[in-house]
């Protein structure tokens, strides 16, 4: 990063900034259109169908096309709907996905904003998501989407609670709510990794961290609407939930922001469980190499990781049913919230008992 | 700091507004996605105090909780909002005699802050360590000094849950409920049984 005096105040800061913010958007929404050709590829396979494979080599362009798609359709506002809120509706969720990448550390000194409340700002962020889906369904006009949008708010609100105490499980483990500083504290050899309890010494937690990991991946799944948990769209009820009415470019901006919501939620897991991009053995080796190099590689080793995150997000959207309404509400109430809660409670003490508490 | 100042107008502006049209707007949904607004900005407001952490529970707790509930009570209630309008002229007297009250407590409460210097040494980011973030201190105050209040907030709040609880906890008899435990239990032995059924007797079991 140039630290000189035009590029750290002032309009160099912004415009600095800006490209970085601009940065960021551009590789997310390009690894965002592979993404979802990979998701697609996948669930195709476990169906044994070929998937999309017509627009460029092996279908890699099928996004792109689909982007174009919806871009150049008209947008159908329903009569009687809310038109602000209706507009209003999928921008709100696509900004709010966009806007917690700002502090998730991509590689060493990749970072747009590195505050030491960033997990708070990640989960503030994302526990507003929901009204994106809420808006959507009530400003439909409609009743199917109406349905959609209650439903989610029960369910978004219901899971953020276990995914709140399995994040204060990892930072009573890291000491600190700064995502740069959890990563670093993971470095070294795999073991140090949190879900194997952050460190030689504190190895008997690997009782609690991997439930933990478990739970979150699948409070993540139920967070961001993914299958088995998306009854805010479940077609076989809904229709399409809160999306009924929505076409073309606010549709399509739904369906981006849900995308990017999962790549975070698949971020998310690998910094707080699986060492970001820590590559499970120690850099050191690295130490001459130039800094740049150091970090396009580590970047590389969290970007397999977050990836191979979002494979298994996209198997378990084809292989495991849709949960029932009752049944999900039971599993986050009755079973997440007091396993995550014994566990902030076990992890806590050892922590005070150990004698290393931060 | 040019930039804090210009973002400390624009978030108060829009905090100020968003709760003004909370009062303003006819649609009892766009008030409470008005609230959200005003909480939202405050959150704003709050960071660039350097409270991020106050900032971020706000957003957390208040809009990410709080007004999803608030949102989906309107959404569920259909409320005749012309007849509740009918009598606002009435209150007026009374909700300007509390404006009022609010209004001389908070420039009391702005004056003595501003010649004492007080809450400012104490809230601003200044004055704790620089190396200490905020939700640290706020950990050692609220865990070491005030560790009796925010015990007896935690038992109100359970208190406040069981109750809850109670008051909506009722088995009725004849509802036929799904046990998870039993269901995933069950095997070939007691899940299935094998019926002899004679050639031409036409009955089972």
């Amino acid at each position: 990063m140039p630290t000189t005096d035009f590029w750290s105040q002032g309009l160099g800061w912004f415009l600095l900034s800006l490209g970085q913010i601009l940065a960021v958007t551009v590789w997310l929404l390009l690894s965002l259109a592979f993404l979802l050709w990979g998701d697609r590829k996948v669930w195709a396979g476990v169906q044994m169908r070929k998937g999309p494979n017509v627009v460029g080599p092996f279908g890699l362009f099928q996004s792109f096309a689909d982007f174009l798609k919806f871009l150049l359709k008209e947008i159908v506002i329903p009569a009687g709907a809310d038109k602000v809120v209706f507009l209003l509706a999928p921008l709100l969720t696509f900004i709010l996905a966009f806007a917690a990448w700002a502090v998730m550390p991509l590689a060493p000194g990749w970072v747009i904003a590195d505050i030491n409340v960033a997990i708070l700002y990640i989960f503030a962020i994302s526990s507003l998501g929901v009204y994106g889906i809420i808006m959507g369904g009530w400003a439909s006009n409609s009743k199917y989407p109406f349905l959609g949008g209650l439903r989610s708010a029960a369910q978004m609100v219901s899971y953020e609670v276990s995914i709140g105490f399995v994040i204060i499980t990892v930072i009573l483990l890291a000491g600190t709510m700064n995502l740069t500083s959890i990563i670093e504290q993971q470095g070294g050899w795999i073991w140090n990794w949190n879900v194997f309890g952050g460190g030689l010494k504190n190895l008997p937690m690997i009782v609690v961290m991997v439930p933990m990991a478990v739970i979150f991946f699948i409070s993540a799944l139920a967070e961001t609407n993914r299958p088995p948990f998306d009854l805010p769209e479940a077609e076989s009820e809904l229709v399409a939930g809160y999306q009924v009415e929505y076409s073309s470019t606010p549709y399509l901006l739904f369906m981006i922001g849900e995308y990017a919501n999962i790549v975070l939620m698949c971020s998310l897991f690998t910094i707080l469980f699986f060492g970001g991009w820590q590559p499970g053995f120690p850099v050191d080796f690295m130490a001459e190499w130039p800094a740049t190099l150091q970090s396009f590689l580590l970047f590389l080793v969290f970007f397999a990781k977050t990836i191979f995150v979002f494979f298994l997000f996209a198997m378990v959207k084809a292989i495991v049913p849709r949960y029932r309404y009752d049944q999900l509400m039971r599993l986050g109430w009755k079973i997440f919230l007091p396993t995550s809660l014994v566990a902030v409670a076990i992890v806590a003490g050892w922590r005070v008992f150990t004698g290393h508490a931060a | 700091m040019p930039l804090a100042t210009i973002a400390f107008y624009l978030m108060a502006t829009v905090t100020v507004l968003a709760a003004l049209a909370v009062v303003t707007a006819r649609n009892p949904v766009h008030s409470v996605l008005f609230l959200i607004t005003a909480f939202f900005s405050a959150a704003g407001l709050f960071v660039l105090m350097g409270a991020e952490f106050l900032a971020m529970l706000l957003v957390v707790v208040y809009v990410g909780a709080v007004a999803v509930l608030f949102l989906f009570v309107v959404m569920m209630l259909d409320v005749d909002f012309k007849s509740l309008r009918q009598g606002f002229a009435q209150y007026l007297p009374v909700g300007l005699i509390i404006a009022g009250i609010l209004t001389i407590e908070m420039i009391i409460v702005a004056t003595s802050v501003a010649t004492r210097g007080a809450a400012s040494k104490v809230v601003g980011p200044e004055a704790s360590a620089p190396d200490v973030s905020n939700a640290e201190t706020i950990g050692r105050v609220l865990y070491t000094d005030y560790a009796y209040f925010f015990q007896a907030a935690g038992l109100v709040l359970l208190v406040a849950m069981i109750g809850a609880i109670v008051l909506t906890l009722r088995h009725k008899p004849g509802v036929k409920r799904q046990n998870i435990a039993a269901q995933t239990a069950r095997g070939p032995k007691t899940g299935m049984t094998i019926v002899d059924i004679k050639p031409g007797a036409g009955e089972g079991e």
